[in-house]
């Protein structure tokens, strides 16, 4: 018996240095590994043998069959590595690529900016583009013939009927419709009649607001200064400077530290190290008592900002037209 | 708002440099937009120092010179008698502008080339000589820019005025914000009358008939005035911040609106009926001719300056033709009035008019600076045109101003701002601008803001003056703390995003285009009559016709999209776009608004490779797409029909698809009339789909089903059909009619050709059959496939393939 596993041993592992075929291996193994192969015979012999001698035959058997295994392993890795050499790939040659799709630049800006607001809490809502006069202008303490109007270049489709300039009047939509806290964020088009080199008659904004108890100016800070760290980097230096919207009081415009000079002055920043991103401010009492809030209860802040803007900074854009041109040679690039 | 930095500084001595002043001012809120060098159209002169001067070899009268400017000598042909070596002399050089707008350039003069010019006081508009060539100060270096030898060079800064600031709108407004910025004094100029004339009170009178509009009105004279040139200093103050000078009275008129903010008129007093001023609304349809020669035809509501029968002035916009200030006029009436800021508005919107004078009435100008601004100009139009003073002044007044304390609490200021300024810092900050401050009670002050800033009523606009004031960088950023709260995902949102990334996924580029579109679209798609995507939405006031509607189909902004990527040659379009369409429900509501969805496949179905065969999109590719999207989003039951399609599609290549009995939407490929029409290279298919209607249908939470614990068994049924026996048809019917344990039913092929019939054609099935409690026998399997076939076969008229 143990002459038998020795010959099957020696003459398998001698067999298996002259096979050069993938598949003449697997067929030996099969003849000598497998199921009904040569060592499961020699096994089941096994149990006919001497009962003294079993242990030791059975330890033979076992240290066979593992050099065996190995021996199989090791000429099955050699014959097909040689089978790969034989109809080797030029991978070189450039791979099969499915089409790729892009995300239009604003969408992923606008989502971007969505994500960090909602990271902290805020709720994304939405309003409509086509809008009443009241609700773009005069909830937003806009009279009718008040100078503030000629902030905004407005399409008109009847005397009440305007496209939203901005997306300040989805505030309004919501503070009507809940009371305080409220919480949210407002992304979406807004339109002016103009259109030339830095405008186009479409563009996109984000609108920010918060109301609550005891809500400071300094929170407005906090709360844009987190954002502009999250979207441009938190070496990213930020500035808060007066101005006016009629809809808040005080007003901030917020200017970066340039992202293309770092601060130092060049074309984009017109030399002066700052680039205006957003416009902000305390809601103003007269927008909550539209709305039916009481100004000496709650107090709150509101922002909002051009997507168009803050994408091409992001990407380095250098004309508002492309966004709007759609040719694939700007889009492909996103 | 222009502001010269000379000017100013006369105002307030501030010696801080321009880029200072601009800084403060901008992070004060007026945004200091730019800083541009003026030179009183001096550019390209300089001091020139004669070095010799010849005889002119061919003209007598002509003499050549060389001049020494910056550089070397130039040689100048001059004709002036009073030329001397050693004179230092105004050189114009190549591209300089003179006063009457000639241009200079190098030319040949008889035979000399000249290099330039020398120019007289007339010539350079610094005066009225022309006798020769103006001679400057000796010790002058020459090359020197002719501006800065003189002292008219200048700095403007170009600042952006808010509308709440009105009382910016003057040297002296800003002048007070430097004072308060800087802590320094600062005084308005003085001002000093010698009224010699007779009592004005005998030469004229004024009535207001409309005191809402027009709530003061004061009026002085000066008498036998020369009508002339102003001094350069005038001049040059004005031009500074372009305004153009014209004569000494109207100049006067402008220097003293851009010195306190009051519009003044100034009329020819001899030219006023009457002598005398009426205010008050204009008739209805009367005309007025304004100074600019424009004709007017006015509403009942514009308010009119009038003499005893006409109108002399559309009152805080524009003076009148008939009685405007000429060479001749002796006698002058000034206007120093207090309009209306609505009022004022709606008269200039209405008659598409901006002047600095309505600009500023528009925003409102201090009632209470009337009387000031009137004296100022009657005592340099008395100065400037050497006149008479009339004694006195009228000054009707019937509603005199009042302002409003405002109360202001210092622990509510802190909490609002998030700061800690103390009682006596938000004092101080108030004071700087001429508030006046009363303490009430501890905590509590009183505040009297000033006839000038009629912005300031609130509490709140207090604060905000003692935060801009205090500089936004002394607010402490606060980090955010709210109260937690669960925000609803906006699911509408997420829905369309998650959208976008899967067709981005699969090899869509996403494409925004505008939301107004040509109302020549819906001619183009060739919509029915009563296709609800006619219900345009027109804009009252559209940039061009192309952009005149709002749209009610994102196919026309796709197909445009198209044109424009072939005209760059790019054949192989894959675009998708979500946006909003607009359908009008008549003038006075709001349209329907809904977001759609909109594809276009053309070109290669696969990118260019270098072992891809070449192969175009069709029809299934378009719907592939669409029912990948369906797939990922859960909508089951999606139908495609062939009937009603959309007009713009090719009716052999495109269907409906239906959700239940909802039409989603249309796709296809686009009709070559369209595609003629839009100048487009096709074949190109299209999908248009009610995204809003297809959200309602989506499945936002998906269910788990246990993976199967036994074995299937394939089977596959080819049959030969009639060629009108459409697939669904054969799938609607297996679907409902399946075999037993029938898991799943597929079509995996479709022939039609030579091995069978014509007019026939062939489909495949695979059909999987599983039982869920053990395998099934090939046996048993067998027996159900052959009675489903013959079933199958029988309901068809088919046959089997063989």
């Amino acid at each position: 018996m143990k002459q038998e596993i020795d010959t099957l041993l020696q003459e398998t592992i001698e067999r298996l240095a002259t096979i050069d075929s993938a598949k003449d291996v697997e067929r030996l193994r099969i003849d000598v590994l497998g199921r009904k192969g040569t060592l499961s015979h020699l096994f089941k012999k096994l149990v006919e043998s001497p009962a003294e001698e079993r242990p030791v035959l059975g330890k033979i058997l076992n240290e066979t069959r593992v050099r065996l295994e190995s021996a199989f392993e090791e000429a099955k890795s050699r014959t097909t590595s040689i089978s790969t050499h034989r109809t080797a790939l030029d991978i070189s040659l450039p791979g099969r690529l499915p089409h790729l799709g892009h995300l239009h630049p604003i969408t992923r800006v606008s989502m971007e900016i969505a994500e960090i607001f909602q990271r902290l809490g805020f709720e994304v809502v939405e309003g409509p583009d086509v809008e009443l006069d009241y609700y773009n202008f005069e909830a937003l303490n806009i009279p009718k013939d008040h100078p503030a109007r000629d902030m905004q270049d407005t399409f008109y489709v009847t005397d009440n009927i305007v496209l939203r300039t901005h997306t300040s009047p989805i505030q309004v939509r919501v503070m009507e419709k809940q009371p305080p806290p409220v919480r949210i964020i407002a992304p979406g088009k807004a339109y002016r009649c103009d259109s030339d080199v830095t405008h186009t008659p479409m563009f996109h904004q984000v609108e920010g607001l918060m109301v609550d108890k005891d809500v400071s100016f300094g929170d407005l800070k906090g709360v844009l200064t987190v954002f502009v760290h999250q979207m441009f980097g938190a070496d990213v230096d930020l500035r808060f400077r007066p101005s006016f919207f009629p809809f808040t009081e005080p007003s901030a415009e917020v200017d970066i530290q340039c992202v293309m000079c770092r601060g130092e002055g060049c074309r984009v920043c017109s030399e002066t190290g700052w680039l205006e991103i957003l416009g902000s401010g305390m809601v103003d009492p007269e927008v909550f008592k539209m709305v039916g809030y009481d100004p000496e209860e709650v107090t709150g802040y509101a922002f909002g900002m051009g997507i168009e803007r803050i994408a091409m900074l992001k990407y380095g854009i250098n004309d508002l037209r492309l966004f709007f041109d759609n040719d694939l040679r700007f889009l492909e690039q996103f | 708002m222009l502001i010269s930095l000379k000017w100013l500084r006369s105002l307030v001595n501030c010696d801080a440099s321009p880029d200072e002043i601009a800084h403060r001012l901008t992070m004060a809120g007026l945004e200091v937009e730019a800083i541009e060098p003026f030179r009183f159209g001096l550019e390209r002169v300089v001091v020139g120092s004669i070095r010799s001067i010849k005889q002119h070899p061919a003209v007598e009268h002509l003499q050549v010179c060389k001049v020494q400017g910056s550089g070397g000598s130039l040689d100048v042909v001059c004709g002036a008698p009073n030329v001397v070596e050693g004179q230092m002399v105004p050189l114009a050089l190549d591209g300089a502008c003179l006063a009457d707008g000639a241009k200079i350039s190098s030319a040949d003069i008889h035979g000399v080339f000249s290099q330039g010019m020398l120019c007289s006081e007339k010539e350079l508009g610094l005066g009225e000589d022309a006798s020769g060539i103006m001679v400057l100060d000796s010790n002058l270096s020459p090359g020197t820019p002719l501006a800065e030898a003189l002292g008219l060079d200048d700095d403007v800064l170009d600042i952006g005025i808010t509308p709440n600031r009105a009382d910016c709108l003057s040297l002296v407004g800003i002048a007070r914000e430097v004072a308060a910025l800087f802590g320094l004094p600062w005084s308005l100029p003085p001002i000093s009358l010698k009224e010699t004339g007779p009592p004005v009170e005998t030469l004229t009178s004024v009535s207001i008939e409309d005191p809402d509009l027009c709530p003061r009105y004061a009026a002085r004279v000066v008498q036998n005035v020369t009508i002339k040139t102003s001094p350069l200093w005038l001049r040059q103050r004005l031009e500074a911040q372009s305004i153009r000078a014209i004569n000494n009275i109207v100049d006067v008129t402008n220097y003293v609106m851009l010195e306190l903010g009051q519009p003044l008129h100034a009329f020819d007093y001899h030219r006023l009926d009457g002598n005398r001023i009426v205010v008050r609304r204009a008739r209805p349809n009367e005309t007025f001719v304004t100074l600019d020669g424009q004709k007017h035809q006015l509403q009942s509501n514009m308010l009119l300056i009038c003499d005893a029968s006409h109108g002399v002035a559309l009152a805080g916009i524009m003076g009148g033709l008939d009685s405007e200030i000429t060479p001749d006029t002796n006698t002058v009436l000034i206007e120093s009035a207090h309009f209306q800021p609505t009022g004022t508005r709606r008269t200039a919107k209405a008659l598409g008019m901006s002047t600095e004078s309505s600009y500023r009435f528009e925003r409102r100008v201090d009632p209470e600076g009337v009387l000031t601004a009137l004296d100022r100009a009657a005592q340099l139009m008395a100065e400037l045109g050497d006149g008479e003073l009339a004694a006195g002044y009228i000054d009707v007044y019937p509603v005199p101003f009042r302002q409003e304390s405002i109360q202001l609490h210092g622990s509510k200021t802190n909490r609002f701002l998030g700061t800690d300024f103390t009682r006596e810092e938000i004092c101080k900050y108030l004071e700087s601008i001429q508030l006046k401050v009363r303490t009430a009670e501890d905590d509590l002050l009183v505040v009297d803001p000033p006839s000038f800033r009629a912005d300031l009523s609130r509490e709140v606009d207090l604060m905000e003056e003692v935060a801009r004031l205090a500089g936004y960088h002394r607010i402490p950023s606060a980090s955010p703390t709210a109260r937690l709260a669960a925000a609803k995902p906006a699911q509408d949102q997420v829905i369309r995003q998650r959208t976008k990334q899967l067709l981005a996924a699969h090899g869509f580029c996403e494409i925004i285009s505008y939301s107004f579109i040509s109302p020549q679209a819906v001619e183009l798609l060739r919509l029915e009559e009563d296709d609800r995507r006619r219900r345009l939405l027109p804009l009252r006031n559209p940039l061009s016709e192309e952009q005149a509607v709002m749209r009610t189909s994102l196919v026309p902004g796709m197909l445009e999209t198209a044109v424009r990527n072939q005209r760059q040659n790019n054949f192989n379009l894959r675009l998708v776009e979500i946006s909003k369409v607009f359908f009008s429900r008549g003038e006075e509501e709001l349209p329907e608004e809904r977001f759609n969805l909109c594809g276009l496949l053309s070109g290669r179905r696969r990118p260019a490779g270098w072992n891809e065969p070449a192969q175009s999109v069709d029809f299934f590719d378009i719907k592939g797409a669409l029912e990948a999207l369906f797939l990922d989003l859960g909508v089951a039951d999606i139908r495609w029909a062939n009937t009603d399609l959309a007009p713009y599609l090719k009716p052999d290549a495109a269907a409906r698809v239906l959700l239940a009995d909802t039409c989603l939407g249309d796709l296809g490929e686009v009709h070559p009339r369209v595609l003629e029409d839009f100048d487009l290279k096709g074949p190109i298919y299209v999908f248009d789909i009610d995204f809003d209607l297809l959200m309602e249908k989506t499945v936002s939470l998906k269910k788990f089903k246990p993976l199967p614990r036994f074995p299937a068994v394939n089977r596959d049924l080819a049959i030969v059909v009639s060629g009108s026996v459409a697939a669904q048809d054969l799938l609607d019917y297996l679907e409902q009619h399946p075999p037993q344990y029938a898991e799943s039913i597929t079509l995996f092929d479709q022939y039609q050709g030579k091995q069978i019939e014509k007019d026939n054609k062939s489909l495949a099935f695979r059909i999987t059959y599983r039982s869920g409690e053990r395998s099934l026998t090939d046996l048993e399997v067998n027996e159900i496939h052959t009675a489903f076939s013959q079933k199958v076969i029988a309901a068809f008229q088919a046959e089997i393939r063989s």
